[in-house]
């Protein structure tokens, strides 16, 4: 009943979205200052001829009207087809798949060990003022330092100095260590301070003495009653998250010179590859749509209060 | 020291034993940041016994709350509790580690507090928390503990128990949920309930429900110790009264003597404050007494009333009087105990309710009706033909509890919603259904005073700003340029230029209602609709805030339309009632004659629930 | 008309409020005292970066990679550069970025949220589905898509990082200004015959006021931050007029030369924007305080 038209009411959200994202970067790439065609041809150094970038246009769609290629861009993003690299010459499609691997196996592990040491931390210091202070004087420490710097100097001291795990490159868990620790620590700081004010001020609602008043322990208190009233800003928090960890990613694969989005972003950033930016921006909204879509129906789970008018 | 006497439900006399001993209790509360420190409950003595009932009485801030926490060992960290003796079932609460107080609450002390949407866990099951006592207490798991919950929800009056066990606190109905939250308390079986105001956010019907599920567990046994300032719960319930003042118990002793012979002068005031029927406008005059009943309690070494009592001399200032004991199982802390009457109110400067003459209408309501849809998607008549006349400087109360449609007519009277059929006339020209910009010009005609006025005041508003805008000064320059109109306005609801630059947090509940009218009387209104605008207050400042409504009506010549669920309030106010319920006008008629014969078994119920009234007439 | 005899009840205001004064003095934490200082600090580097130190740009390849002296506060780059100036010289870019780009964010997405809510449905309905389109870019990468079309350069930068943080603005102000327009003393005034331009002016904009300031105060930091970062990933400024990301991009072929070298800008970064957030949350506490 509510629930189908919640659902409904979600997808054409996320695919408007999605819509919107891809429209921005054809907008974009009209803006583009310069010839696309140019580019593709190995760029202004490289003197093609007219009759080459004709041809190229040609390849491309380029001679077309505006709204034609915009007809055309569509129709290939419904069949999954951002089209080739400038750079690259290969199919978007193929170089997200093979970077995608690397940069979700970064992300998920730095999430995880951040959210994981974030949450511990919460409980065992809400509600203790001489702990929660130390911890929130740490936890600033780790929202407010760039994660490139905090990477550099993991990389000299733990690299460079001690030689306990490599440099850089994409090789095993001991090359993602490093990487996870640096992504992890704003994750955890910003998981921790907002569930330890949220834990602080739901310990002095009534409904916190009633449980007292009924004999309940103190560890009982936090775990079963306390935890549950944290998920709400948490799961706000977590699609912050994801956004602040795709840009982690870019600057840390930069860092610790790993193959990934971010890298491959970047390159195409500089080189104006429009079609592989096209690609990420679309991939991202399409993870971002996926994730507020798990994050909603968390809140519905997690607060019955919500329930009664669908959103 | 005290016997219990013409109580009620005494058990067999044989069975009653000493519960709960307090002697000598004091609660401090040391200096915070930006916060003086507070001596918050001071040398309170008191004892219960299983089956009775023992209520403390008292206004906001006389430490009846932090008495009650006390006694659970719940007075918040920073609380520093002394006794001399503090016992319960012979335990010396004491002497107990964090364990056995916990062994404590919930097993053999149960307490239950007001508002369960707030006091229940709003994300967890009714049944879970009905539970989790026994969970926690008894080890019971799984289906045994569910259906250990179940009963208890079907021991309180809570029909469907099994559907009701799987929902949350928010879906169950207001009386519903403070049951569930009686059940959660007592789920255990304790000898002890603390209710700290159990019933204060309900409606009276509901309120009455309430009570006598609490009255049922006392006759079953079960002490119960009842925290509350509504005298009217308190004379339902309770055996024995103790009243608190400024942390001190100022009197003490059964019920039925301490309201009908108070012998506290603190005690014959509250009482005097309280509207009710029998004692109609010209009785209740708190404020004619020397000091009133409103400045805040006497700091010293003498009695905390002294600043404000009729009989104080030179002793009552110097010297705390200790708890004399009287007659019939009373105690008194006053040197001049049983000495005040009553009737040495002189009711001569209360102001007298203006007649009722014939005069024009002023504002009328001709069959309005307002449906809104429901989360579900069906239509719900808020307000169902109603229809109404007030004449200028008559006053008519609209009684009604919550959901009776009362708010939705108030808006649609002021013009803030239109209608969906029905007309409403200003000044016999249509008020209704008109655009906004005709509306505008003749706003100053109607205006209101809300229950909550601090949030019908902008935050960053001082009182001069308020009363400004009221009278067309918007900017603060604007407001400054009419300072001396303003100052006129706050002397004519009792305050003065000294209130000019603050804001309204910093005020207490009746200058904000104070400040509140002000504003609604500074356009010069034909018409003045309360919304409930004293029910927040404590009652000797209701008390004060009505007598500035009738002398306003007098003064201006000004009618109202005082909408409230308390028909003491409305009958102290008011020439005229329509009783509402469900959106419909259900009795209407002068209010003498509704009180002497009512008509409809709903405002039978709302009188019946009024101090000093028997139900059944 | 005649005067009331009416005496006061337990008037909280006037009885406190001698005490309230000292005890918020008190409230008023070390941290924050020397997180303002510091900031105040910054703001006279970046005004007047000379008073602090000499030129940024002077390379003396005989004194490179020189650990902290007397001559060489923080010691020396790649070039001989005299970190400490480079460090001073770099705050007036690292900031304006941060505070451009926040007000750019500020004004425009408090102009967007105000259309959204006391526009009507159908400006509320299409606004706010630009911001969640908007939103759906992580902030890093619609700067990315920004200067991929602008191209980089400090300018650009801003530009780019004022947009990505205007949807968060447009929001927030939103919200609150509903809040305000459904208050009860919004509709008080409404009920005075007050004219709606008049309440906007009056009660909306100024009880929203506030809190978009708190907002940016908040937000300066991750603005400084994404700065950094676009400086870093070689999208920000050019090489003469140095930014603290710039800084320490250039350090990182030099790592194990002298682990030294990235260690003073990232430190400036931090504490700028710790500094920045203990503010932030001083405002908050007080707004909070303050409106209740």
């Amino acid at each position: 009943m509510h629930y189908r038209r919640w659902v409904v009411r979600r997808l054409w959200l996320g695919i408007l979205v999605i819509w919107g994202a891809a429209t921005t970067s054809f907008v974009a790439l009209q803006l583009l200052p310069g010839n696309p065609a140019l580019v593709i041809a190995g760029g202004g150094n490289n003197y093609p001829s007219e009759a080459t970038l004709r041809a190229v246009e040609r390849t491309y769609g380029f001679d077309k009207s505006i709204v034609t290629q915009y007809l055309t861009f569509l129709g290939r993003l419904l069949r999954g087809d951002f089209g080739d690299s400038y750079q690259l010459h290969q199919p978007v499609g193929s170089i997200l798949s093979s970077q995608a691997a690397a940069s979700a196996e970064l992300a998920a592990g730095g999430a995880i060990i951040g959210a994981l040491v974030g949450v511990a931390v919460a409980l065992a210091t809400a509600g203790r003022p001489r702990a929660a202070g130390a911890a929130r004087c740490l936890e600033l420490l780790a929202v407010s330092t760039p994660g490139f710097w905090i990477g550099l100097v993991l990389l000299s001291l733990f690299s460079f100095d001690l030689h306990l795990f490599p440099v850089i490159g994409n090789d095993g868990v001991s090359s993602l260590v490093l990487p996870w620790i640096t992504l992890a620590l704003p994750v955890a700081g910003s998981t921790s301070l907002v569930m330890r004010e949220e834990m602080e001020q739901a310990l002095v609602q009534p409904f916190a003495l009633t449980v007292r008043a009924r004999g309940v322990s103190e560890s009982r208190l936090r775990s079963r009653h306390l935890l549950k009233h944290t998920a709400p800003p948490v799961l706000t928090l977590s699609s912050w998250i994801v956004g602040q960890l795709f840009g982690g990613v870019v600057v840390i694969e930069q860092v610790f010179a790993r193959d990934g989005l971010g890298q491959t972003l970047v390159a195409a950033v500089e080189g104006r590859d429009l079609p592989v930016v096209t690609g990420v921006v679309v991939f991202v909204a399409v993870v971002f749509v996926l994730v507020n879509f798990v994050v909603d129906g968390l809140y519905l789970a997690v607060d019955p209060r919500l329930r009664r008018q669908p959103a | 020291m005290t016997l219990i006497q013409e109580s009620p439900a005494v058990l067999d006399p044989g069975t009653t034993s000493r519960l709960l001993e307090v002697d000598g209790l004091s609660v401090r509360f040391p200096a915070g940041r930006g916060t003086a420190p507070v001596h918050a409950v001071r040398e309170v003595s008191l004892t219960v016994d299983s089956g009775e009932c023992l209520a403390i009485v008292g206004e906001s801030g006389s430490g009846k709350s932090v008495t009650a926490r006390s006694l659970v060992g719940l007075a918040g960290d920073t609380a520093q509790v002394t006794a001399s003796t503090l016992e319960f079932e012979g335990q010396d609460l004491g002497r107990l580690s964090r364990t056995a107080w916990r062994r404590l609450r919930g097993a053999r002390i149960g307490f239950v507090l007001q508002d369960a949407l707030t006091s229940l866990d709003p994300l967890r099951r009714v049944g879970d928390e009905v539970g989790e006592a026994l969970l926690v207490h008894r080890s019971l798991r799984g289906e045994g503990l569910a259906k250990a919950a179940r009963d208890e929800l079907r021991a309180v009056g809570i029909p469907d128990p099994e559907v009701r066990a799987r929902q949350y606190p928010h879906e169950l109905s207001g009386g519903l949920r403070q049951r569930a939250l009686i059940a959660s308390a007592i789920v255990a079986g304790p000898s002890l309930v603390i209710a700290d105001e159990p019933t204060t956010a309900l409606d009276v019907t509901v309120q009455a429900q309430v009570l006598d599920l609490l009255a049922a567990k006392k006759a079953a046994g079960t002490a119960v110790l009842l925290i509350s300032h509504d005298i009217a719960v308190v004379a339902r319930l309770a055996d024995r009264v103790a009243v608190m003042y400024a942390g001190l118990i100022v009197e003490e002793g059964p019920t039925d003597e301490i309201l009908s012979r108070p012998a506290h002068p603190y005690t014959a005031d509250l009482l005097a404050a309280v509207p009710a029927f029998g004692r109609s406008g010209a009785a209740v005059a708190a404020g004619t007494r020397p000091g009133g009943l409103l400045a805040p309690p006497s700091t010293g070494p003498g009695c905390p009333y002294a600043g404000r009592c009729a009989l104080a001399d030179d002793r009552c200032r110097s010297e705390l009087p200790p708890p004399v004991p009287q007659a019939a199982g009373r105690s008194a802390r006053c040197w001049h105990a049983g000495e005040y009457a009553l009737e040495a109110a002189t009711p001569e400067d209360s102001p007298a309710r203006p007649g009722v003459a014939a005069t024009r209408p002023v504002l009328e309501a001709r069959e309005i009706s307002k449906r809104f849809r429901s989360p579900g998607g069906s239509w719900r008549a808020a307000v169902d033909r109603v229809s109404f006349t007030v004449h200028a400087g008559e006053a008519l109360g609209v009684v009604g509890e919550s959901g009776s449609g009362k708010t939705t007519t108030a808006d649609i009277v002021l013009g803030m919603l239109d209608p969906d059929a029905g007309e409403v006339r200003l000044d016999d020209t249509p008020w209704s259904g008109v655009s906004e910009r005709e509306r505008r010009p003749r706003r100053s005609r109607i205006q209101i005073v809300h229950q909550d006025a601090l949030s019908s005041f902008d935050p960053r508003y001082s009182v001069e700003q308020i009363i400004g805008e009221a009278l067309g000064r918007t900017s603060r320059r604007g407001a400054a340029a009419v300072r001396d109109q303003i100052v006129a306005l706050l002397r004519q609801v009792g305050l003065d230029h000294g209130d000019l630059q603050r804001r309204g947090a910093s005020l207490s509940g009746g200058q904000r209602q104070r400040v509140a009218i002000a504003r609604a009387i500074a356009p010069g209104p034909e018409v003045l609709v309360c919304d409930e605008p004293v029910s927040a207050l404590d009652v000797s400042v209701q008390a004060q805030i009505l007598d500035l409504f009738t002398r306003l009506q007098r003064d201006l010549g000004v009618a109202l339309l005082f909408i409230s669920h308390d028909l003491g309030v409305i009958h102290q106010i008011c020439d005229r009632v329509l009783v509402m319920k469900d959106g419909a006008v259900v009795e209407s008629g002068p209010v003498e004659q509704l009180f002497s014969t009512p008509q409809h078994d709903y405002t039978r119920a709302l009188i019946s629930a009024l101090p000093g009234v028997t139900p059944g007439g | 008309m005649s005067t009331l005899d009416i005496t006061h009840e337990p008037d909280p205001g006037r009885a406190a409020s001698g005490l309230l004064v000292t005890g918020n003095l008190r409230a008023r934490r070390p941290s924050v005292v020397a997180a303002a200082l510091l900031l105040a600090l910054l703001a006279v580097a970046a005004v007047w970066p000379s008073a602090f130190a000499s030129h940024p740009n002077q390379p003396d390849l005989g004194a490179a990679f020189r650990g902290p002296s007397p001559t060489h506060l923080l010691g020396t780059d790649q070039l001989g550069r005299d970190t400490f100036a480079r460090l001073v010289h770099g705050t007036r870019t690292s900031l304006l970025i941060g505070l451009g780009g926040t007000a750019l964010a500020a004004a425009g997405g408090a102009l967007w949220g105000l259309v959204a809510a006391l526009g009507g449905r159908i400006a509320d309905e299409v606004t706010m589905r630009i911001a969640d389109i908007l939103m759906a870019f992580p902030s890093l990468l619609l700067a990315l898509v920004v200067v991929s079309v602008l191209g980089p350069g400090q300018e650009n930068v801003l530009l780019a990082i004022g947009l990505s943080l205007m949807p968060i603005f447009a929001r927030i102000v939103r919200i609150q200004a509903k809040v305000v327009a459904s208050s009860l003393y919004v509709s008080s005034a409404r009920g005075l015959g007050v004219s709606p331009l008049r309440i906007v002016v009056g009660h909306v904009l100024p009880n929203v006021g506030p809190s978009v300031l708190v907002i940016a105060t908040m937000n300066v930091g991750g603005a400084i931050i994404a700065g950094a970062s676009l400086s870093f990933l070689g999208l920000g400024g050019s090489a003469s007029s140095p930014d603290w990301g710039s800084m320490l991009a250039e350090t990182r072929g030099y790592l194990q030369a002298d682990w030294w070298l990235p260690v003073a800008p990232g430190l400036a970064i931090t504490l700028t924007v710790v500094a920045l957030s203990v503010v932030g949350r001083a405002m908050q506490q007080r707004a909070k305080g303050s409106g209740r």
